[in-house]
């Protein structure tokens, strides 16, 4: 899932070579990877990509704001409809 | 000639306020400096749309370069409010000016703005149709941490409201055909610049400015912006001194851009503008959120979301400000 995350990001925000790079635990926003319009995209690739549905109430920094979150919030997700 | 709070104890409305006649004299010095010396040309239009930013707009142009070199365009389209017309008429001819009326709805059809916009509407709510209005809503920053998504709020011609989160391919689309708006306005009144050899005038205010609420090369496009430094509240001061007309000053701010009635502070700022200002204020000069938190009726928390909100949108915005980029320097020849 990381992999796909990474890869996902890199290729939409033109973010360089290699995705491995990017790191897990920086803040997305406050980096300036992604800005209000990509927290739109990254939940769509998420809800689309994982077949989850994020609530309102879950669209917070701590679910979205780094790869490192990304990652636990959509392991419990699919965790919970499994 | 405002009133500038020293950076000590709480901010209060009064910092606001200015000398109307000073500020009137300033700005219309600088306009037609402006136009005449720099830009080399011999009037302004402003397209008017009987709000606050553009009726100003128009007094202050025609002050700086009388009504006869100031054309005032009218461009309402099939979504405007009804009123639109009247109230755009009624400033023009507080100034002396006789407006030039452009509808853009022939334009607008032509090039599919409706279409490709309510084909991306019903790409959320399919029953969307014939006769159906619709808004695009932000929830409040207020009182939460979470991220705030578009959402698109739909009426159906009885009544029924459907309200859904957008996309981020619906919600880009329905605000590229929508942009089509600003855009057909701002070509209409570069056609009437050009043919006389007038500058056109924006309208947006500090807020708006700022905050990049207007469109690139729509809206945000202009020769100069005379207003652009003054925060809204200001703009409506003036607007009472120039003699901008009761119903105008009256009217809440509105996009006029989306079929069902919207406010601009539920499309796109966090607060009604008063509140908005002073928020902007305080955060310009580092103010704490404590300072501004009584004036603006919130909690240190909610105003410290609103600071938040502001230094989002600029990151999100600054390419809007941004000139084409060039891959290298080009000599023009000249300072520019």
């Amino acid at each position: 899932m990381e992999t796909d995350i990474r890869t996902f990001l890199s290729e939409v925000f033109f973010l360089g070579d290699d995705p491995a790079d990017l790191p897990a635990s920086s803040s997305l926003i406050e980096s300036g990877i992604i800005d209000s319009t990509g927290v739109m995209e990254l939940v769509g690739f998420l809800e689309d990509h994982y077949s989850i549905r994020i609530q309102d109430a879950e669209l917070a920094p701590e679910n979205l704001d780094s790869i490192d979150s990304i990652v636990n919030f959509v392991g419990r997700k699919r965790a919970a409809v499994a | 000639m405002s009133a500038v709070h020293d950076g000590r104890g709480p901010v209060t409305a009064s910092v606001l306020d200015i000398d109307c006649e000073a500020v009137t004299a300033e700005i219309v010095a600088a306009m037609r400096s402006i136009v005449g010396r720099s830009l080399r040309r011999q009037g302004a239009v402003v397209g008017v749309s009987g709000g606050i930013d553009s009726s100003v707009t128009l007094a202050l142009c025609a002050r700086a370069f009388g009504p006869e070199r100031t054309v005032a365009l009218l461009m309402p389209e099939t979504d405007s409010f009804d009123g639109t017309l009247e109230l755009s008429r009624g400033v023009a001819t507080a100034f002396g000016i006789e407006p030039i009326y452009e509808e853009i709805t022939p334009i607008l059809a032509a090039s599919r703005c409706y279409e490709r916009r309510d084909e991306a509407v019903r790409q959320v709510i399919p029953a969307y149709s014939e006769g159906w209005k619709f808004k695009i809503v932000l929830p409040t920053v207020l009182g939460r941490d979470t991220y705030r998504m578009f959402s698109v709020v739909a009426e159906s011609p009885e009544g029924e409201r459907i309200e859904e989160r957008l996309p981020a391919a619906a919600y880009m689309t329905i605000v590229a055909a929508t942009n089509f708006k600003q855009r057909t306005r701002k070509m209409l009144e570069y056609f009437h610049a050009d043919r006389l050899n007038y500058a056109v005038a924006g309208t947006p205010n500090r807020l708006e400015y700022d905050q990049g609420f207007f469109v690139k090369l729509g809206d945000g496009a202009a020769d100069l912006k005379p207003i652009a430094h003054l925060y809204k509240t200001q703009v409506y001061q003036l607007a009472e001194h120039l003699g901008v007309p009761v119903e105008v000053r009256e009217r809440p701010p509105t996009t006029d851009t989306y079929s069902l009635a919207q406010s601009q502070d539920e499309f796109y700022f966090s607060l009604p503008h008063a509140e908005m200002d002073l928020c902007l204020y305080a955060h310009n000069r580092g103010l704490p959120a404590e300072s501004v938190a009584d004036a603006v009726g919130l909690s240190e928390a909610d105003v410290e979301r609103v600071y938040q909100d502001i230094d989002q949108k600029r990151r999100t915005t600054r390419y809007l400000h941004m000139a084409p980029q060039l891959i290298a320097p080009v000599d023009l020849g000249h300072d520019s």
